[in-house]
């Protein structure tokens, strides 16, 4: 126990001087070669992670994942660098690194549990879908129980943070920003958007592998492809 | 030109280690007529059926259904005409009628009702009072739960049922009740199909009309 304490905090040491570094450099350089090729690092990070944590795995879950995250925080985060902050340039480092990081973090959590709980619920209710299938369902219609279920329980950590925020918590992004001598009311206005840019993005992201599951699990045959389930 | 309801035509299926679980295995159901599926365990004849119902996919050959292959798009609407039935009835949360409902959801079946007195007075033919469909279906015995999964495939006027082992693992009452079950089934119209998985060649003989035997992935006989 007291070792383990000891790495992680050299490792929260270590990692955030590391991260502090990185960021002095890049938010001194200010280039798009720059700011971009990092935020595809970050994004491609998170989309190895939400695959780690899975207990059951399936051929292309990497690309599904990778290919989720990377669509549901790219696309969030556009929008909210060229629509609603409206940074000039729009790659400002300032802005879009802590911004991808914010809306990464939650996504990759709705991706990972989403992608658990399909395969969980395929895997256990395997002869329930294949039930249905024999009595003329539809891919769609097998699945869509099971579908169902795992977007709901990739919503469910930002819906319950979106429910007791500024209640039971402050975010960390609005406290740093307190801390930091930002007028409250201003705070707690960037912290709603960053809320809703963050559902959005998790809810895009869980969603959208979630289905991309869904079609590789199931052919245009409309069988379930149970075999390709495996315990990793 | 073939007069076939259902028909496989060379059917092959490999393992993930390339090794055949069935190979080249042909099989035809006439318009009325009760094929039984013998062989050991192991012998491929579950995985012969689930081919048959186009539930897994397969390396070579093809299925037809009336001399027609089955393409993707049709797969619903065959199943609905040629039904598998799991060797150990698969019954959803709720109660016996709710789970002789499920299939009525489905759009294939959408211009189908739900006909209480149909399903009472087959209850009522297995000995049964209609309020057995109020049963909370985790309530059923192994048998109950066959019946129910059975009514819940014949109320869809299924052309062709597949069953895999249907009486496996039930006691001598239950083995009786779904043998007459079936075969009441069988004689209510003419041109029905059965096909009958077991490893009982007694039970085959009285279910079938004539028998193909499986080993070890091939027919033979």
């Amino acid at each position: 126990m007291e070792r383990r304490l000891l790495v992680a905090a050299t490792r929260t040491v270590l990692q955030l001087a590391l991260i502090g570094l990185v960021l002095d450099w890049v938010f001194a350089i200010r280039s798009p070669w720059v700011v971009v090729p990092l935020m595809a690092l970050m994004a491609l990070v998170a989309g190895v992670a939400a695959v780690r944590r899975t207990d059951r795995r399936y051929r292309g879950i990497w690309l599904n994942s990778l290919v989720s995250i990377f669509a549901s925080s790219w696309i969030v985060t556009g929008v909210a660098l060229l629509a609603i902050v409206r940074v000039r340039p729009w790659y400002d480092p300032q802005y879009a690194i802590p911004l991808l990081g914010m809306v990464l973090g939650n996504t990759l959590n709705g991706i990972s549990l989403g992608l658990d709980r399909l395969t969980e619920e395929l895997s256990s209710r395997r002869d329930r879908v294949e039930a249905l299938l024999a009595l003329g369902a539809t891919r769609w219609e097998a699945a869509r129980e099971p579908v169902r279920r795992s977007v709901r329980t990739g919503m469910i950590p930002i819906i319950n943070s979106m429910m007791i925020v500024g209640i039971v918590s402050i975010p960390g992004m609005m406290t740093g920003q307190l801390l930091a001598g930002v007028d409250p009311l201003n705070a707690v206005e960037y912290q709603i958007v960053i809320m809703f840019l963050i559902a959005s993005a998790t809810a895009l992201g869980t969603v959208g592998v979630v289905l991309l599951g869904y079609r590789r699990l199931f052919s245009p045959d409309h069988q379930f492809l149970y075999q390709q389930i495996r315990r990793s | 030109m073939s007069a076939a309801l259902l028909e496989a035509r060379g059917i092959g299926r490999r393992a993930e280690d390339g090794a055949w679980l069935l190979e080249d295995v042909s099989l035809a159901v006439a318009p009325g007529e009760r094929v039984a599926v013998v062989g050991s365990s192991g012998a491929g004849k579950s995985l012969l059926l689930r081919a048959l119902a186009r539930l897994d996919p397969i390396q070579a050959g093809e299925v037809l259904w009336r001399g027609q292959p089955v393409v993707a798009e049709e797969v619903p609407g065959f199943r609905a005409r040629a039904i598998y039935l799991h060797q150990r009835a698969v019954l959803f949360e709720g109660s016996v009628e709710e789970n002789i409902r499920v299939p009525l959801s489905l759009a294939i079946h959408s211009g189908r009702e739900w006909d209480e007195g149909r399903a009472a007075a087959r209850l009522e033919s297995l000995g049964r009072e209609p309020r057995f469909l109020d049963k909370p279906a985790r309530d059923l015995s192994g048998g109950e739960a066959q019946i129910v999964a059975f009514l819940r495939a014949i109320q869809l006027d299924p052309e062709v049922l597949l069953l895999d082992e249907p009486t496996a693992a039930l006691d001598q009452d239950a083995v009786r009740s779904i043998e007459g079950l079936v075969r009441s089934w069988h004689a209510e119209r003419g041109g029905r199909g059965l096909v009958w998985v077991g490893h009982d060649r007694e039970q085959a003989g009285r279910m079938a009309d004539r028998e193909v035997r499986l080993d070890a992935g091939r027919r033979v006989a």
